[in-house]
């Protein structure tokens, strides 16, 4: 203890992070954390990389985070610092990713005196973490640190921040080691084996059954992914994965029914709609997933499995409900599917095949690329091609988005065969996180190919982060889909709002190629179908970052599409299934 | 159909005390626009390591369920009771209540809170402080017949509430 007695706060905060596994930081300097920064200048275990908006150290903390399994770490400073990193923490709690979020504040003596810079991070961040700490004493620094990542990382995993006066990291403080355990927050991992007896029985004796897994078997660990092939190999039952969810469930596989919800694929929504048993692993009934709540899956008995037990009977009832994590579950189910005796009902199955089958020859995808020299490009066939020909390349490939249309092209028409390499913001639906989570995805992956899907709006809003790309040279791929439009945004109002396109034009857009140039990136553009390949091509083989603006059809809508409101089978299909569309109704428009 | 039938519910929430639990508490009830009929807060242990919160909310049985769960998943939380649906329970609140008048009105008001079982603690010639324990309709009861009587101020603890027999939170 004497030796340590001779650490600053400061100190300790570094060898805490040491001992959580911390290998890299994502932050921004300034006045409150100065002391940190001196530290962190004299050691070198810890590596930092400097962000240029604390929005995108939050992000990047999250592709981090994401693509790793481990938890992200950020360093904002006071006020202005932590204020700029709300989004990002509302981001990462929406979608369940841990990260740990270190914010300055002013002295202990100036809190509440509107100090220069001073801004109640605790209370601004309260509804946007999953937890948060003021540390006021020296002697509660160590612990709240360990606590912090403890808390982040179990249970359902989410953002905590822990904010630092700058007399806490300046003055002596006393270092303990993690603590095992939690006094009060201990989350259920193991599941109930009674209620997984009574989850295989319904399973067992299912004519249309039908599996739908979220995010939570991503945040379970790929031992969960694997578990949940075997499981679903086993039973022979088709599987639907939330945006959330995608890469679980290898998407080559027979048994993949592609996404479901507001933009999923005919065959899972009406399977969806249709089924009589329905397993929900990890997926928390989200608005976009289920529709219209009175019509969602009014067949079917429900099993959900969750590790937090407010996901559960939160907006749809459900008869079985399991707490625990994902993984164990998963690993629970499989072992009592095989040792129950009692024969599925294999003939149900067939049928219920067959009718899946049917829904999907409508190819729901489907979309019509003229291939004639200087034609268009619609969006799709960017992503179909992104796909093909990073088929070749011998790097482990991992996707980031923005939000938007090319958001949903890209959770459609990229195929992910396994977990962790997709990560896109689903709950908060954050534009501008697709190029901060793609830089924070490189940094932990640095000979993986990293690719933004981005839309031209949406990069726009972290753009600032190409410097950052420059600084460590990280050569991510910022693909971006160029329509002139807030596609997202001109969709709904020329479906309704009476195709009046108020403020969603993208007007006086940058030069790509330039800007990609002045941030020392390598800028590419193709103007049609014929120079897409090439481009792409040419992106793959540069090691430097690069910005492809890829121009698109404009006007492409993307489908299938539920309206807010509608039910899994009022789905409204594209061009190529003419004469097939639901209505919207008003209480849709108030939706969004 | 889920069922969409209210009900109240007395939900007793044991913390750790720490900065902001209340803050915590109160915004999630806000936040998820859940109703607060009455929130009451102190520290329970000696020592003070621990609080006890009792909250009275209504909703839909869907909606309890959900209050109860997402007040578990707080971080300082640790544990929470349905005190309305695990058994019998006593809850009580207190009331001061200031009554000011003279003559017929002042005596009446005095007979009724005899009947009522109120003290007097506090009188001057134109005034009664009474202090009144009881259930809520007990004492909204009470504060009702007041209204005719010079009803002048009142102040509410809300509620606490235990669980009758030898069952603990
Ligand atoms: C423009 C746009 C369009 C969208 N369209 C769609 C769409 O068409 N389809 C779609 O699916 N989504 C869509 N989304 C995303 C949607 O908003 C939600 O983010 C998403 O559906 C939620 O996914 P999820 O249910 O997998 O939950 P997540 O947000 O990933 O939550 C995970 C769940 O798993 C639980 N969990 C966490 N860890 C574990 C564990 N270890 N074990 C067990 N459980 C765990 C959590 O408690 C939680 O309930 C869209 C988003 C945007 C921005
Ligand atoms: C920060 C933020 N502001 C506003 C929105 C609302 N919004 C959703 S999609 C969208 C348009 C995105 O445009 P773009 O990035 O070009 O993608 P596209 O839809 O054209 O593919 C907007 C404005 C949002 N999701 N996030
Ligand atoms: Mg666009």
């Amino acid at each position: 203890m004497s030796a340590d007695a001779a650490l600053t706060g400061a100190e300790v905060l570094l060898r805490a992070l040491k001992d959580q596994g911390v290998e890299v930081i994502f932050g921004y300097p300034g006045g409150a954390v100065l002391p940190i920064y001196d530290a962190l200048f004299q050691q070198n275990a810890i590596r930092h990389v400097l962000v240029r908006h604390e929005q995108g150290a939050v992000h990047a903390a999250e592709g981090y985070a994401r693509s790793t399994g481990k938890v992200g770490v950020v360093l904002v400073t006071s006020g202005p610092g932590a204020t700029n990193a709300v989004t990002g923490l509302t981001d990462a709690l929406m979608d369940s990713i841990p990260v740990v979020c270190l914010t300055g504040q002013v002295p202990t003596h100036l809190i509440g005196n509107d100090a220069f810079q001073e801004a109640d991070t605790t209370g601004i961040t309260r509804p946007a973490t999953k937890h948060n700490y003021l540390v006021k004493r020296p002697e509660d620094l160590a612990r709240a640190v360990h606590e912090a990542f403890y808390v982040a990382r179990s249970g359902r995993p989410g953002p905590v921040v822990i904010d630092l006066p700058k007399d806490i990291v300046i003055g002596k403080a006393p270092y303990t080691p993690p603590a095992s355990g939690h006094p009060s927050y201990r989350p259920q991992t193991e599941p109930d084996h009674g209620q997984i007896a009574k989850a295989i029985a319904l399973l067992k004796q299912a004519k249309r059954p039908m599996i739908y897994t979220g995010g939570g078997v991503i945040n379970a660990g790929p031992a969960a992914s694997a578990a949940l092939t075997q499981f679903v190999r086993s039973t022979g039952f088709p599987i639907t994965n939330t945006l959330m969810g995608l890469g679980a469930y290898p998407a080559s596989d027979p048994q993949f029914l592609g996404m479901l919800g507001m933009h999923g694929t005919y065959e899972a929504n009406l399977a969806m709609h249709g089924c009589d048993v329905l397993l929900a692993i990890g997926a928390r009934f989200d608005d976009r997933v289920t529709g219209r709540l009175n019509a969602f899956s009014q067949g079917s008995k429900k099993i959900h499995a969750d590790i937090d037990p407010s996901s559960i009977n939160k907006n749809v009832p459900v008869d079985v409900a399991i707490v625990g994590d994902a993984g164990r579950t998963l690993e629970a189910l499989v072992a009592a599917w095989q040792a129950d005796p009692t024969q599925s009902d294999r003939q149900a199955l067939t049928t219920w095949w067959r009718q899946i089958d049917a829904w999907r020859a409508k190819e729901s995808l489907k979309f019509t690329q003229d291939m004639k020299l200087g034609s268009i490009i619609k969006p799709q066939h960017a992503i179909r091609r992104l796909y093909e020909l990073t088929r070749s390349v011998q790097k482990d490939i991992f996707i980031t988005t923005e939000v938007g249309q090319h958001q949903m092209w890209a959770a459609q028409h990229f195929r992910f065969e396994q977990p962790n390499h997709w990560m896109t913001s689903g709950g908060l639906g954050t534009m501008g996180y697709g190029l901060p989570a793609a830089m924070g995805v490189q940094v932990a992956h640095p000979e993986a190919l990293v690719i933004d899907i981005a839309g031209e709006a949406s990069v726009l809003m972290n753009i600032q982060e190409m410097g950052t790309l420059a600084q460590y040279r990280l050569p991510v791929k910022v693909f971006i889909l160029n329509n002139q439009y807030m596609g997202m945004v001109r969709q709904w109002q020329e479906l309704l709002h009476g195709g009046r396109y108020s403020e969603s034009y993208s007007a006086a857009l940058p030069d790509f190629v330039k800007l990609a140039d002045s941030f020392h990136a390598v800028g590419l553009r193709a103007e049609s179908v014929d120079q897409l390949d090439d481009v792409i091509r040419e992106m793959l083989t540069i090691d430097r970052a690069v910005i492809a603006d890829i121009a698109v059809d404009p006007k492409e809508n993307c489908f299938p599409m539920i309206p807010s409101g509608a039910a899994h089978n009022e789905m409204i299909l594209g061009a190529e299934h003419e004469g097939e569309a639901a209505g919207i109704t008003d209480e849709g428009l108030v939706l969004v | 159909m889920p069922d969409t039938t209210l009900r109240s519910a007395t939900i007793s929430v044991l913390v750790e005390n720490e900065p902001g639990i209340l803050a915590r508490v109160v915004g999630l009830f806000s936040g998820r626009g859940y109703n607060i009929d009455s929130l009451t807060v102190a520290a329970v242990e000696s020592g003070g390591a621990r609080s006890r919160i009792n909250i009275v909310t209504s909703g839909t049985e869907m909606v309890i369920e959900q209050i109860k769960a997402q007040l578990d998943r707080l971080v300082p939380v640790h544990r929470v009771a349905d005190l309305s649906l695990e058994g019998p329970h006593i809850a009580r609140e207190m009331a001061l209540i200031k009554v000011a008048g003279v003559g017929e009105k002042r005596v009446e008001a005095l007979r009724i809170a005899d009947a009522f079982r109120a003290r007097v603690i506090d009188a001057t010639h134109e005034s009664f402080v009474f202090e009144l324990t009881g259930a809520t309709d007990k004492l909204d009861a009470f504060i009702d017949l007041m209204r005719h009587l010079g009803l002048a101020e009142v102040s509410r603890t809300g509620v606490v509430a235990i669980a009758r027999g030898v069952r603990t939170i």
